[in-house]
């Protein structure tokens, strides 16, 4: 009796979790891109790569309410470990993300302590300055990290064996792709568990959850540390098919336009960070396409438009068009 | 599968090789150019641009009888990511034969893989690490490198009676490598650096690096911050403090007081001592037609040293073309640059046959007013001088 109670009460979650067909077309849209777009390789590798980091900072602010002004941190020391073995003679594309997603989490689960002790503003400045600190480091450690000069001599192997990393960016693309791919079905299955629920729970009403015997805390660390960790692979995949790491890959500007695409695509929907990656690279990159020199004053412009009239981000007016033609809403 | 794979390259191949030998002659010749335009940098790409497009304008765009065709790329600055995207997109996607530009030393450093893989030459026109053309094969650089430009000022230095040296660099790797190659010039030479500091990178507050300079007394200061805001707040807190009274001078790179930057410094920059390649005065007829050509193509603003880059980049692509017949393959390219020599509005200049890193002779200059604006007046020179950086 109590379990069937149970099963029917979880039927509305147990059916969130199953794929629609319209996340089944969006997934065919980057093999489509390949073929559409077969010189635009590198932009489409760098859009996945930084959806990739976007779902990551969605994980912990979309999901877990955890505002971070520093995520750049875990992205730069996972771009760094992956440069860094590569550039020493382990070049294997897998172990550099392996390891650079470990070394992430690992920062990650430290700094979690620091910011789960402060509220919305303390988070802020934690994030910040842990971020300012590693950007300091690694132009301090110029030896090791080439400093402002960047670092070189990256030479990363052929993947799985027999794909050679090409002049055209075709493994680069696939590779991320399936890298994307792969860690956004698992972030999929992450929100839609009750690790997941709960998290969101702790977003909506972070007193009551004690209540019901949720762990807050060990909840939070955990989610951040995941996040930490997606990043960190994020910074890998950018190290690895450009074969070099700059200063810049810590630099408050990445964690910054990541938040502003993140809030541009919906914060708090998987897809909503892919879909604002999508729309803010394309716009970047068509608008520099266009106008070398000016090209800033019309994304800003642009973006200003779609907060002012698309609220919760692209997802949240794709949600709303949805609504009013009946069909049962967007894809969450 | 592969068997398809290697067809299709083969008939591709094939194809192209039939078509270039037919129409090599009159195809457009693609340059792509790697620059930043916007954000902190974009002054670089701006002045860069203009000294191109100014040589291409002069020859009717047109080199060894081909159409020349300029693609100009933003790739912000420092965002390595975008300069190598930058590249593979105008090497694949837009077939350029040659890359230029390139402003700020990561950018070259991550495109440089790349113009080995595709054997395309790339011509760099402002990044000043010494290693950049040691990555690459197909590296030329027509611009300058740092210890290149640092070690004049400081072999001046020492033969004009200026014994103790305080150095003061931003900490970062050029700002490291300035301070590096002028410590080893100038104690090489019997010179003693009597204090050095290294200020932050960003928004420094340079009050208590004044007064430490002012307490240890030095013959002069050598100066290398990033151009602009900062130079112009320490000149300024170096006249206000009275440091200049008391006796003390700055010698710096010429950078920091090129023709961009020299307005906005105002009277407080007279008489700073520095080193470099090209001052808008050069008094030379090569000069007198470029500024003529730059005020009137551009009359609101001043032709400096990375405008004649520019300028040179694309001169050094013509004659080589020439040299070639119109043929920009990467080998044979590569091979007729190499040692290619000629007359700059800076003097004359060679490039390297061995390291394809420029020579050209490092001019001692002074800031002073000439016809009631500021120039660098060239008073001293090392001729022919080649890349420390390398020895």
């Amino acid at each position: 009796m109590t379990t069937l109670a149970l099963q029917a009460g979880l039927a509305p979650v147990r059916r969130a979790d199953h794929w629609r067909p319209a996340e089944l077309v969006f997934w065919l849209l980057p093999v489509a891109a390949y073929f559409i777009f077969p010189d635009n390789l590198v932009l489409l590798t760098q859009i996945a790569i930084t959806a990739l980091f976007c779902l990551s900072l969605d994980l912990i602010l979309g999901y877990a309410g955890i505002v971070s002004l520093g995520h750049a941190a875990f992205f730069g020391l996972g771009a760094y470990a992956a440069g860094l073995l590569a550039a020493h003679g382990f070049g294997d594309p897998l172990l550099g993300l392996g390891v650079a997603a470990v070394v992430a989490a690992a920062l990650g689960f430290v700094t979690s302590l620091l910011v789960l002790r402060g509220a919305d503003l303390t988070r802020l400045m934690v994030t910040l300055g842990v971020a300012m600190m590693l950007y300091e480091l690694a132009n301090k450690l110029t030896p090791i990290t080439g400093g402002v000069d960047g670092l070189q001599g990256i030479e990363v192997l052929p993947l799985l064996g027999p794909f050679e990393f090409d002049l055209y960016g075709k493994t680069a693309f696939w590779y991320a792709l399936a890298v994307l791919f792969v860690l956004f079905w698992v972030a999929r299955r992450i929100v839609h568990s009750p690790f997941g629920l709960s998290l969101k729970g702790i977003r909506l009403n972070v007193g009551r959850m004690p209540a019901l015997g949720t762990p807050v805390n060990a909840r939070l660390a955990a989610v951040y540390t995941l996040g930490a960790a997606y990043a960190g692979i994020a910074g890998a995949l950018l190290a690895q098919t450009t074969q070099f790491v700059a200063l810049d890959v810590l630099s408050f500007n990445r964690s910054a336009e990541l938040l502003l695409i993140l809030v541009l695509g919906g914060s708090g929907s998987l897809y909503g960070a892919l879909i604002g990656t999508i729309v803010f690279m394309s716009a970047h990159h068509l608008l520099s396409e266009l106008n070398p020199q000016y090209w800033q004053f019309w994304l800003g412009a642009l973006l200003v438009v779609i907060v002012l009239f698309a609220r919760d981000g692209v997802m949240g007016g794709l949600r709303r068009i949805g609504a009013r033609f009946g069909a049962n809403g967007g894809t969450k | 599968m592969e068997f398809r794979k290697h067809f299709a390259l083969l008939a591709v191949a094939l194809g192209a090789s039939v078509v270039s030998l037919s129409v090599a002659a009159v195809e457009p010749l693609k340059i792509g150019m790697i620059l930043p335009m916007s954000g902190p940098f974009a002054s670089y790409g701006k002045q860069i641009e203009h000294g191109a497009r100014l040589y291409l304008q002069e020859h009717n765009n047109t080199f060894a009888g081909r159409k020349v065709e300029l693609i100009v790329k933003d790739d912000t600055g420092v965002a390595p990511e975008i300069s190598k995207r930058a590249a593979q997109e105008l090497v694949v996607k837009d077939k350029v034969e040659i890359l230029a530009g390139f402003g700020l030393t990561p950018s070259a450093f991550a495109v440089a893989p790349l113009a080995t893989q595709a054997k395309t030459p790339m011509v760099v026109m402002n990044a000043a690490s010494s290693s950049i053309t040691t990555k690459s094969d197909y590296v030329l650089r027509v611009s300058h490198t740092l210890p290149q430009i640092t070690a004049p000022i400081a072999s001046w230095a020492l033969k004009n009676n200026i014994k103790k040296v305080f150095t003061l660099v931003a900490d970062y790797g050029p700002g490291h490598d300035a301070e590096t190659q002028f410590k080893k010039t100038f104690t090489a030479g019997g010179g003693e650096i009597v204090g050095e500091v290294r200020t932050p990178v960003k928004s420094p507050d340079l009050a208590p690096f004044l007064q430490k300079i002012k307490d240890v007394k030095p013959d002069a200061v050598f100066l290398f911050l990033p151009p602009g805001e900062q130079t112009v707040g320490f000149i300024k807190g170096f006249a206000e403090r009275g440091l200049a009274k008391a006796g003390i001078r700055i010698i710096a790179t010429g950078d920091l007081t090129e023709e961009d930057q020299l307005d906005a410094m105002g009277d407080n920059a007279l008489g700073i001592i520095n080193s470099l390649q090209y001052s808008e005065v050069h008094n030379s007829p090569e000069n007198k037609a470029y500024t003529a050509a730059y005020y009137k193509a551009y009359p609101k603003d001043r032709p400096n040293y990375m405008s004649v880059s520019g300028y040179d980049g694309m001169q050094l692509i013509a004659k080589t073309l020439e040299k070639t017949g119109g043929d920009a393959n990467g080998a044979k390219f590569m091979a007729a640059a190499k040692g290619m020599a000629w007359v700059s509005p800076r003097g004359a200049i060679s490039i390297d046959a061995e390291t394809r890193d420029i020579v050209q002779t490092i001019y001692v200059r002074k800031v002073e007013k000439v016809g009631g604006k500021l120039q660098n007046v060239e008073f001293d020179q090392i001729a022919n001088f080649k890349d420390p950086g390398k020895q």
